[in-house]
């Protein structure tokens, strides 16, 4: 076992792990079930976290090595995600639900990149995060919506 | 599924060098590719904390760390202007942004994967591996070395005057490329670097002198189908030889076409 120190949504967390408990094991033990397990193969983005607001695939990523960083998951971030997430609701791009939270915290990520994205930026950006039935457009029309409600 | 009995974040590259002797420790990247597999790990020896995760950048070099991420090779301003956004390109579909963030120039470097668009890149420009035993190497000759337990601990690119593109073809944006293709124009000679044959990348350079009098679209036409011939492609599951070998000719035309400005 070694002791870890994560910042978790705001919430300093000294734990003893396993070495090869991964991130996303230890940010659900805390609660934060937003955070799914997708494809485990690195590619679906449903486990997307922020570390140190970078996102990250917290499935790949051993809890070892966020010792010491802040996480952040949608759970800390419901304020934030409010603002656009009715947008992409309003196209019924939310079908299922179960990559949303994955969506929303990369659009999280965009967004603090790059206030106002091109199309292109924006599926460059979200390809990492794939959805199982909706499709892409409906997320995409409901970000430009959102978008484009800033400017109005 | 890996298993894990020791997490160290090692305090020196001597500390990481002798904990890396023990054929049952492993030195972990990204770990993206690890954890694909089964692997009991007696002792992962993490290099988060030597400093390594820079670019730096001088008169004559950037210099690499083994820790810096995808993403940072492909938001770095330096060397995507050094490169005309061909370091952006092989890059930019790797994935997702998140997997990007993880991601480490070590890990793909050092592993040699065929499907290694990074591997790629720099082959077809003027870099070395900097081994912590083993020296600086050009990069073309390390990814012919046999692995051992020796350290990658940077990748050297020197700023030796010259043009780079590249371009890969994939079934779909974030999947491994079914082939891929970096050309390079180094003080006025010409090499392409060929990777995901499915086998890892190699470089055929114009030893028939096809581009010397400069790029036009016969030159561009029998450079292609040059290369093409003269790099081995195989078949897997993605794509057969012989589709490979036809993309092979039609990205290098369109390589040449694009650094000739003539497309």
């Amino acid at each position: 076992m070694i002791e870890i120190k994560i910042k978790l949504n705001g919430k300093m967390i000294t734990e003893q792990i396993d070495p090869d408990l991964l991130l996303i094991d230890f940010v659900r033990n805390h609660n934060c079930y937003s955070v799914k397990r997708g494809c485990e193969t690195s590619n679906c983005g449903l486990c997307t976290v922020l570390m140190d607001d970078t996102p990250v695939l917290s499935c790949s990523m051993l809890a070892a090595r966020a010792d010491g960083h802040e996480v952040k998951t949608l759970e800390g971030l419901q304020e934030e995600a409010s603002s656009f997430v009715g947008f992409i609701a309003d196209q019924g791009a939310d079908q299922c639900g179960f990559c949303n939270p994955g969506f929303v915290m990369n659009t999280i990520a965009l967004l603090r990149e790059n206030p106002d994205p091109t199309d292109d930026e924006i599926r460059a950006f979200l390809a990492g995060n794939l959805c199982r039935c909706s499709g892409y457009e409906g997320q995409l029309r409901g970000i430009r919506a959102y978008l484009d409600s800033r400017k109005q | 599924m890996v298993t894990i009995q020791k997490y160290v974040k090692v305090l020196s590259l001597d500390e990481a060098y002798e904990l890396n002797q023990n054929k049952n420790n492993c030195i972990i990247g990204g770990m993206l590719w690890l954890k694909m597999g089964n692997k009991n790990i007696s002792t992962a020896i993490d290099l988060c904390n030597l400093g390594l995760d820079t670019i730096e950048e001088s008169d004559d070099e950037f210099s690499i760390g083994a820790m810096v991420t995808l993403r940072q090779l492909e938001n770095h301003a330096g060397l995507n202007s050094f490169t005309n956004d061909a370091i952006r390109s092989s890059v930019k579909d790797i994935v997702g942004v998140q997997f990007r963030n993880m991601a480490t120039v070590g890990g793909s470097i050092w592993s040699r994967f065929g499907f290694s668009d990074v591997l790629t890149m720099f082959m077809a420009m003027d870099s070395y591996v900097q081994l912590y035993k083993g020296g600086l190497i050009p990069l073309k000759d390390f990814a012919k070395m046999d692995y051992d337990k020796d350290i990658l601990v940077r990748l050297i690119v020197k700023k030796t005057p010259g043009k780079y593109i590249y371009k890969a073809s994939r079934a779909q944006r974030t999947d491994f490329p079914v082939i891929a293709c970096a050309l390079s124009m180094i003080n006025g000679k010409y090499q392409l670097a060929v990777g995901a044959r499915p086998n890892k990348a190699v470089l055929t350079i114009d030893a028939d002198n096809i581009l010397a009098g400069g790029i036009n679209e016969e030159s561009a036409k029998a450079f292609a189908r040059f290369a093409a011939d003269n790099t081995p492609a195989f078949s897997n599951s993605r794509a057969s030889g012989e589709y490979r070998t036809h993309l092979i000719e039609v990205l290098t035309y369109r390589c040449l076409m694009e650094m000739g400005g003539l497309e």
